[in-house]
């Protein structure tokens, strides 16, 4: 009982994480209407600017602040030398286009710190365990990640719902040509939007930088996976990226932890022993698939 | 006929000429060389079917290149060397996946295709690589060839480059007519306004189906090609990285047009090949050249519009 | 930084020296093609190979059996086809007169018998795939590294003689995974609490981590390279499970990682043929020389066999005074294992593996404030042959 509760803990986490990549994401492709590959590369951005300051200053809170402030800059200039003509283009373009640019960010990244993996750490304050019920022990840096998930959500929310930017967001992902009719400055907005999804996807990677290896191409090895949650949860709504980031943490953390065993009690412990692990890696495209069979558009998509 | 088909025609010719030339300067390698560019040339021309002129943007076609190869490896694993037989089952086989992988991905359409057809492929991918039997990603050597009892010796370096650039120019000779055929027509309409389409009758799903299977067998062959080329296989070719390959090459050449698919895979691996290797240029490209290609890439979206092919301007196909 | 700075001073202060050197004599020059990883994170594999590679030529002076040599380097990508073309380039362009390097498996798998069958050296200087040990074993195929499930055996052996019981098993699933695995059970014959196959490529380990945690064995044993092991490293230290749980691992803990994980390291135990701290004198010349020219960096296993490589071609080419034609005379001298290697002394089997030893690492706290370093603690195999070398049908 306590593992099962440990392990949906751990499913949250890992379900946060990926939301904080999948609601930029899924707003640059539901507002701009832009595929954008490049996401993990500023993941990556992010990860190793955090490292980097947190090395330079000593400060952990001072590197989560410049970090952030990097991955944002990094995302604006790009958007703006880059990407800016492909709004109007075909997927395809953007495809290539962003996957141009993931070989460039990596080999850069390549350049200025090497290709060997990075020492990144958890600063002290954030280390240690924490005793959530009797016998229940669980890594305090992890919970923190989760906390902050949760109060990204919130405060997106609170931005699309109650504010007028969010307003703005609403409407250029429902009618964008409308919106430039009524005098709002599209560009601009648009620049703001990706920006932030930047700065989440740089607030992602620096969360991970201490957990999982910064290395060139850490990116990819998410980006899969965010894919499967935008479109899980439906494209353009950050309520379908919760909730597909969610679904999508838990089934492949449970899955992971549960299916081996489960399969153990129908077939023979060999078998269980390569189909769990086969079928656990591949859970999460099946899943997917199976979404998209009942409900093409995703679970949560964005009104139109 | 128009520029862009002479050009063609002209590369095609080229590219005859490559084995002697290659004897005579005495540079086997690039007979290889231009042979895998050919061989992932038909790939990709199979895909530009589907991609350029259908608009699926599919991110799961390297599945039918691993489909395909397996087809010829496991057979020739099991003492089954027929040429006839493997390259019949890389094809059929190929084709039956893409039905039962197209059935349910062409429903659905933008995004979401692109990201079931990955899903697809990822899974056959990790299907691959824990199948023991067949070397699991370590992968198997291909037992013998594809024999041909007489006719080709896949062996003999020239006349295998031949055999390509024969089946390169049926591919392209293939998808021409079927392009400019009734069913292309429909695939052309429904990608350009698909209500349109469905307002004259046509339901788009029969015939983009259709599409993605002809798409599917033709890589299958490919797939076959390409193991009896590297006499090596492995699952790693699945990889939803080879697709973006695959796709970069039918963008890079120019979609929607017979030649781009082979121009952009030249272009990209010729490309891949001088900024690896060529001794002329100094390190600080030669070990970064991921760099300078990404670069190129983005240049290339940006300013080059309809892809390297489009540049040669002629009817807009 | 700094250190690719250095290296790339270094290597166009080389490359400025080979030209300045003018051109070679009337004497045939001596071309050998090195694949291995460049490019992408696994490139700092190759990185060091590629430094190790170039150490040996300086101390062999440029001349590697006494001809001025030229080394060219291949990118493989990790990829099998890649390899092969990289390959093909090599033969057929460059007509190297032997082919060194790779990495991997299944590059390995589908390069050897290119390179073979076209009737030029192979000396593989790190994948060791039971099929070229075994029934795909050929006369032109020397490795200076190992067998792949060498290293695990030798793992099973040290638990199973000190009597440790209820390991737990993790790798990833794929071919090496299952080796590893494999071979550790060879010897291993006590009881396994449970085997684990995780996805290849997965960053977040916590989910698994807490199963271990749940069965709560004695012992636990994993194989995770390259960035997986990085991260495995960091979650398992992480979650407090280093002093819970004695960590035992094949291949995941190396002088490449230790910089990325520092002292979430310590008190790894890892069973390897090699060690930087292995003293004899061709090592203490290696390691010593490696780190002068490096930025104070330590050598890794792939390194010191990539030096073997060199030193046995040079043992070879020596023995035949440069007359590269006489393969069967450079077999027989490879054959003799007579060079001097940075592992010692050891002899080739018949399948042109090496005969070896293998000892039990521990990762212990460096010099004053540095990283982690490996130690060799302890022997855990003399004289240890591979176990495919009864289905290869050479015979000697």
């Amino acid at each position: 009982m306590i593992l099962f509760a440990e392990q949906t803990l751990n499913g949250l986490q890992l379900g946060v994480m990926l939301f904080l990549m999948a609601a930029g994401l899924t707003l640059v492709f539901g507002i701009m209407n832009m595929v954008n590959l490049a996401h993990g590369a500023l993941y990556m951005v992010g990860a190793y600017l955090a490292t980097f300051f947190f090395q330079e200053t000593g400060s952990y809170l001072l590197a989560v602040v410049l970090a952030l402030a990097g991955t944002l800059a990094v995302g604006v200039v790009t958007e703006v030398v880059a990407l800016r003509t492909l709004y109007e283009r075909d997927h395809l373009d953007q495809v290539l286009a962003t996957f141009g640019l993931i070989l460039f960010f990596n080999e850069l990244i390549a350049i200025l710190w090497g290709r060997a993996a990075i020492y990144s750490s958890v600063p002290a304050w954030l280390s240690g365990h924490l005793e959530l019920v009797a016998g229940l022990r669980y890594p305090l840096y992890r919970f923190v990640i989760i906390l902050i998930g949760l109060g990204v959500a919130v405060g997106l929310w609170y931005v699309v719902a109650r504010t007028r930017l969010g307003m703005l967001i609403r409407a250029g992902a429902s009618n964008r040509t409308m919106v430039a009719a009524l005098g709002v400055n599209i560009r601009l907005l648009y620049t703001v939007v990706f920006g932030c999804g930047a700065a989440l996807a740089g607030l992602a990677g620096l969360l991970a930088g201490p957990i999982y290896a910064v290395q060139p191409g850490m990116g990819e090895l998410v980006l899969i996976q965010v894919f499967v949650v935008i479109v899980i949860g439906g494209i353009g709504s950050i309520r379908g990226a919760l909730a597909g980031a969610l679904i999508v943490g838990m089934v492949d953390t449970l899955g992971r932890a549960f299916l081996k065993p489960m399969l153990a009690t129908v077939l023979s412990p060999t078998a269980a022993d390569s189909a769990g692990p086969a079928i656990a890696s591949m859970l999460i495209y099946l899943l997917m698939a199976v979404v998209l069979a009942f409900r093409p558009e995703g679970l949560f998509p964005a009104s139109r | 006929m128009n520029r862009r088909t002479v050009l063609l025609i002209a590369v095609l010719g080229l590219l005859a000429l490559v084995p002697p030339l290659a004897a005579a300067f005495n540079q086997p390698f690039y007979l290889d060389l231009l042979r895998r560019i050919m061989i992932f040339a038909i790939a990709a021309s199979s895909l530009n079917l589907i991609l350029g002129y259908g608009g699926m943007v599919s991110f799961g076609h390297a599945a039918y290149l691993g489909v395909g190869a397996y087809a010829v490896g496991v057979l020739a694993h099991h003492g089954i060397h027929s040429g006839w037989l493997q390259w019949a089952l890389a094809i059929g086989g190929s084709a039956l996946v893409a039905l039962a992988i197209g059935a349910v991905s062409v429903r659905t359409s933008g995004i979401y295709f692109i990201m079931i057809t990955l899903a697809f492929t990822q899974m056959l991918y990790y299907f691959g690589v824990s199948f023991q039997e067949y070397g699991a990603d370590d992968g198997m050597r291909l037992a013998k060839r594809s024999q041909f009892a007489g006719l080709i010796d896949l062996g003999d370096a020239t006349s295998f480059y031949y055999l390509v650039l024969a089946l390169l120019a049926l591919t392209l000779y293939l998808l021409h007519r079927l392009v400019n055929s009734r069913f292309g027509l429909v695939i052309q309409a429904a990608r350009s306004n698909e209500a349109r389409t469905r307002a004259i009758g046509l339901s788009p799903y029969p015939y983009r189906l259709a599409a993605f299977v002809i798409a599917g067998a033709i890589c299958g062959l490919a797939g076959a090609l390409w193991v009896n080329h590297t006499a090596y296989l492995s699952p790693e070719i699945m990889n939803w990285t080879r697709s973006g390959e695959l796709m970069f090459m039918v963008i890079l050449g120019g979609i929607a047009t017979l030649s781009g698919p082979l121009y952009g895979t030249l272009a990209l691996l010729l490309l891949e090949d001088v900024l690896q290797g060529w001794s002329a240029l100094p390190k600080w490209v030669t070990e970064h050249w991921q760099l300078y290609l990404g670069v190129i890439l983005v240049l290339v979206v940006l300013y080059a519009r309809r892809g390297l092919a489009g540049l040669v301007g002629g009817r807009h196909e | 930084m700094r250190t690719i700075v250095h290296v790339a001073a270094v290597s166009a202060a080389l490359a400025l020296g080979a030209a300045a050197a003018g051109p070679a004599a009337a004497q045939q020059k001596l071309k050998i093609g090195f694949i291995t990883t460049l490019s992408g994170p696994q490139g700092v594999i190759g990185a060091d190979m590629r430094n190790s590679v170039e150490l040996a030529l300086d101390h062999l002076g440029r001349r590697v059996g006494g001809l001025d040599t030229e080394v060219i380097y291949g990118d493989d990508q990790v990829k099998p086809d890649v390899g092969t073309q990289v390959a093909d380039e090599m033969l057929k362009k460059h007509q190297v007169h032997f082919v060194s390097g790779i990495i991997w498996s299944n590059v390995m798998l589908a390069v050897a018998p290119r390179v073979t069958g076209a009737g030029t050296f192979m000396i593989g200087t790190n994948a060791g795939p039971n099929q070229l040990a075994g029934e795909q074993c050929h006369e032109l195929f020397f490795t200076t590294s190992w067998q792949n499930d060498q290293t695990p055996e030798a793992m099973g052996k040290y638990m199973q003689d000190a009597g440790l019981n209820d390991v737990y098993l993790m790798a990833p699933n794929y071919a090496a995974g299952k080796d590893m695995i494999t071979g550790f059970k060879r010897y291993f014959k006590g009881r396994v609490v449970d085997e684990v196959y995780t996805r290849l490529g997965q960053t977040d380990y916590q989910a698994e981590l807490s199963q271990l945690r749940a069965k709560n064995p004695k012992v636990v044993f994993v194989f995770y390279p390259g960035g997986m092991g990085i991260s495995f490293l960091r979650q398992y230290s992480e979650a407090g499970l280093r002093g819970q749980f004695p960590l035992y691992s094949v291949y995941t803990v190396d002088e490449l990682s230790i910089p990325a994980v520092k002292h979430a390291a310590l008190g790894q135990l890892e069973t390897r043929y090699w060690s930087p701290d292995l003293k004899n004198a061709a090592n203490q010349k290696f390691v010593g020389d490696y780190q002068k020219k490096n930025g104070g960096k330590l050598p890794s296993f792939y390194g010191a066999q990539s030096y073997d490589g060199m030193m046995l071609i040079d043992a070879a080419v020596k023995a035949v005074k440069g007359n590269l034609a006489d393969k069967k005379g450079m077999i027989a001298e490879m054959r003799k294992a007579n060079f001097n290697s940075t592992r010692g002394k050891f002899v080739y089997n018949t399948n042109h593996f090496p005969i070896q030893n293998f000892y039990l690492l521990k990762a212990v706290a460096g010099p004053a404030g540095k990283d982690p370093v490996m130690e060799i603690q302890k022997a855990v195999f003399t004289n240890h042959k591979d176990s495919y070398a009864k289905d290869c049908k050479m015979k000697w």
